[in-house]
C-alpha cells in the first residue's frame, strides 16, 4: 500500500475504472462486429445463425440499383472532397499566412460553421433553396449534392491543413525568399511539399465525411439519385436483409482504411 | 583595416530607422543608424539581444522594410527590393534547412530559383559541398545530420549563388563550445576563400574579436563605435564598449596637469590630455601589475578576494577611496597561490593603458 501511495496520481487506479472502459468497449464495438458477423449469415434472417456464407456480398455486387448508388457515392465524394480541400487549403492560407486583421475570429466561425449548426437545419434550409434553384433553371443534376457535400467537408479538410500550416516554420519560406523564390515559388516549392501530407489528411476526412452523410443527401437529392446510405436507408424502411449487413461492412471497412491513412499522415514525426 | 576607408563599398545603410508598433507605443529597433561596410570584408554587429543587429541584418536582407532611411547595395538603392530580388543570402540561426529536399537540394535551391543551367547548377553544388566538406552527405535528408552539419549546409546553400553579401544571423549560437570553435576558424577560412563580404550577427564578443576585420558595437537601436578588434579592444569609445568587450575596471578621477588624481595617489596620461573635474578611467585587469606596498608609482590597495580560473586568477583589490579594482595574474609555473585576502599591496598601472573615456 505505501508502494502505491508513492506513485502519482492515475484515473487507471480508480475502483471501477477497467468496468467501465470495458462497457464502453462493449458499447462501441459489439453492435459493429454483428452487423460484420452476420454480413457473412447464411441464412436469410438478421437474427439467426445459419452458417458461413458470402452470398450477400454476392447479392450486393450483383445489384445494379447497388453499383449505381456506390458509383454515385464515390463520385460525390471524389468531388466534393477535391473541391472542398481545395477551398480549405486557401482558407487556411488566408487565416494564417497573413498579419492578424480584425474579424479573423468571424471568419474562422463562418468557415467552420458546418460543425456548428444542426445538419437538419442546413438539409431543410438548401432543400428550399435548390427547390428553388431546381424550378427556375430546370437543372436537377448531381451538382446539387456536389456543391452541399463540398460545403459541409470544408471545415473537415481546413482544420488538419491549418494545424499543419501553424506547425510549419515560418523561416522555412523566409529562406526560399532569400534565395530568390517569388512568392509563388515560395508556395510552390516549399509551402505546398511541407503542407502535402495536411492537405492528403483533410481530402481523405472530406471524402469519408461526404461518403457516409445520410441527412443532407436525403434533402438534397432528386428522384433517383440515392447514394448508397441513403439507398440503405430506403431499404431498412421496407425488409431488413444481410445485403445491407454486406454493404455496411464493405462501407466500414473503406472508412477504416482512409482513416488509418489519414492517421498515419497527421501523426508527429520526429 | 585601414583599407576599407579606401575600398569599394559593398553595403551602405543611411540614416535607418525601424519603429514597431504605433504612436507612443513604437519602439525604435533602429534609432537613426548609418553603416558602410567594404567590399570583402569580415563585418560583425555586436550586442546584447534587443540592440538592433539583427533588425538591421533582416533590414539588409529584406525581411523587414526600414520606417525611414536607405539601404544601398554596390552604389545601387535596394530599399524597394523584395528579398527574392537582392543579391544577398542569409545563414539563418535556426538554419531554416528545407526539411523535404535532400542536402543536395537544399545547395541547389537558390540557383535553380535564379534559372541557371542544370549542368552549372549540379557543378556548382558539387563545388560548395566540396567547400564545407561534405560531398559525402549530398543524397541525405537535412534531418539525418549533426547540428555542425546542418550548419554547413545551410552556408553551402547560402554561398552557392555567390552572392555580393552574406548575412550570418548568430549561425554559431546553436552549437556547443568546441564545434562553435572550429566553426569560427572555419567561417574565416570560407570567407577568405571566397572573397565575399560577410555581416556577421552575434552577441558573443570572443567571436566578433576573433573572425573580423571591423567590429560595430550596438546598444539601444545604435551603433556605438566601429573599429577593428583591436581598435575597440584597446581604445572603447565610451562606458558600455569598454564593459561589453571584456572586462574593464571604471575609475572616477579628476584630471589636471595631463595625470589623473585619484585618492591614493597619481596616474600619468598620454600628453595633451584636457582637464577635468571628473573623468571616468578604463583600464583592463591585464595592465594592472602587483608590486610591494609603498612602490613608487604604486597605488596602495588591499587584496579584497581573489578568484582562480586555471590560466589566471582575477585578484579583487581596495584602493584607499573605497574604489575595486580586479587585476588579472597569470598562473605562475610552480602553481604558487596569489596573495591571501587582507594583504596590503600597491597596484601598477602599465604605461598607456588607461584610457580616458567621454560620457
Amino acid at each position: 500500500m505505501a508502494k502505491r501511495s508513492a506513485r502519482p496520481f492515475s484515473v487507471t487506479d480508480l475502483p471501477g475504472f477497467a468496468t467501465i472502459a470495458i462497457m464502453a468497449f462493449v458499447a462501441l464495438y459489439v453492435p459493429i462486429l454483428t452487423l460484420v458477423a452476420y454480413s457473412f449469415n447464411g441464412a436469410t434472417s438478421v437474427a439467426v445463425w445459419g452458417g458461413f456464407s458470402l452470398q450477400w456480398y454476392v447479392a450486393a455486387w450483383d445489384n445494379t440499383v447497388v453499383q449505381a448508388a456506390a458509383m454515385r457515392s464515390l463520385g460525390i465524394a471524389a468531388c466534393a472532397s477535391v473541391l472542398a480541400t481545395t477551398v480549405a487549403t486557401m482558407a487556411a492560407l488566408g487565416t494564417t499566412r497573413t498579419a492578424p486583421f480584425r474579424g479573423q475570429t468571424a471568419i474562422y466561425v463562418a468557415i467552420n460553421q458546418p460543425l456548428m449548426v444542426p445538419e437538419i437545419v442546413t438539409a431543410v434550409a438548401l432543400l428550399i433553396f435548390f427547390a428553388a434553384i431546381k424550378v427556375a433553371t430546370g437543372y436537377t443534376g448531381l451538382a446539387y449534392l456536389v456543391m452541399a457535400h463540398t460545403a459541409f467537408c470544408i471545415p473537415f479538410a481546413y482544420l488538419p491543413i491549418r494545424a499543419r500550416l501553424e506547425g510549419m516554420d515560418l523561416s522555412l519560406e523566409t529562406a526560399a525568399a532569400d534565395l530568390y523564390a517569388s512568392r509563388w515559388r515560395t508556395f510552390r516549392y516549399v509551402t505546398l511539399p511541407l503542407l502535402a501530407p495536411g492537405i492528403a489528411a483533410g481530402a481523405m476526412l472530406a471524402f469519408v465525411i461526404s461518403l457516409d452523410d445520410v441527412v443532407i443527401t436525403e434533402f438534397v437529392k432528386s428522384a433517383g439519385q440515392d447514394t448508397l446510405p441513403t439507398y440503405m436507408l430506403g431499404q431498412m424502411r421496407r425488409a431488413i436483409t444481410p445485403e445491407t449487413n454486406a454493404i455496411s461492412t464493405a462501407l466500414l471497412a473503406l472508412t477504416v482504411l482512409l482513416l488509418t491513412a489519414f492517421f498515419l499522415l497527421t501523426r508527429k514525426r520526429d | 583595416m585601414s583599407e576599407a576607408a579606401t575600398a569599394a563599398v559593398a553595403v551602405e545603410g543611411r540614416n535607418l530607422v525601424k519603429a514597431f508598433g504605433q504612436g507612443n507605443a513604437a519602439v525604435r529597433a533602429l534609432d537613426d543608424v548609418s553603416v558602410t561596410i567594404a567590399k570583402g570584408e569580415f563585418f560583425t554587429l555586436l550586442g546584447p539581444s534587443g540592440c538592433g543587429k539583427t533588425t538591421l541584418l533582416r533590414l539588409i536582407a529584406g525581411f523587414e522594410s526600414p520606417t525611414s532611411g536607405a539601404i544601398l547595395l554596390d552604389g545601387r538603392d535596394i530599399t524597394a527590393l523584395p528579398p527574392n530580388r537582392r543579391p544577398v543570402n542569409t545563414v539563418f540561426q535556426s538554419y531554416a534547412l528545407f526539411p523535404h529536399l535532400t542536402v543536395a537540394q537544399n545547395v541547389a535551391f537558390g540557383l535553380q530559383m535564379l534559372g541557371k543551367p542544370k549542368a552549372e547548377v549540379a557543378a556548382t553544388v558539387d563545388r560548395m559541398l566540396a567547400l564545407v566538406k561534405l560531398e559525402a552527405f549530398a543524397a541525405r535528408r537535412t534531418s539525418q545530420l549533426s547540428g555542425g552539419q546542418q550548419q554547413r549546409v545551410a552556408l553551402a546553400r547560402a554561398l552557392a549563388p555567390a552572392p555580393q553579401v552574406l548575412l550570418l544571423d548568430e549561425p554559431l549560437s546553436a552549437l556547443d563550445l568546441k564545434l562553435r570553435k572550429e566553426m569560427q576558424t572555419e567561417l574565416k577560412r570560407l570567407q577568405t576563400e571566397t572573397g565575399i563580404t560577410f555581416v556577421f550577427v552575434t552577441h558573443d564578443q570572443e567571436e566578433a574579436l576573433t573572425m573580423s576585420d571591423r567590429v560595430a558595437v550596438m546598444s539601444a537601436g545604435q551603433i556605438l563605435q566601429t573599429g577593428s578588434p583591436r581598435q575597440i579592444y584597446t581604445r572603447p569609445a565610451n562606458r558600455f564598449v569598454a564593459s561589453f568587450i571584456g572586462e574593464t575596471n571604471f575609475l572616477t578621477a579628476r584630471i589636471s596637469g595631463g595625470a589623473a588624481h585619484l585618492a591614493g595617489g597619481v596616474i600619468a596620461l598620454p600628453a595633451g590630455t584636457a582637464d577635468t573635474a571628473s573623468a571616468t578611467l578604463a583600464i583592463r585587469p591585464e595592465h594592472l601589475r602587483l608590486a610591494p606596498p609603498g612602490t613608487p608609482g604604486a597605488l596602495p590597495a588591499t587584496v579584497a578576494h581573489s578568484v582562480y580560473f586555471g590560466t589566471d586568477s582575477h585578484l579583487h583589490l581596495r584602493l584607499a577611496d573605497g574604489a575595486e579594482l580586479v587585476a588579472r595574474q597569470q598562473t605562475s609555473a610552480d602553481g604558487a597561490a596569489g596573495p591571501e585576502p587582507g594583504t596590503e599591496v600597491g597596484v601598477l598601472i602599465a604605461e598607456g593603458a588607461v584610457q580616458v573615456l567621454q560620457e
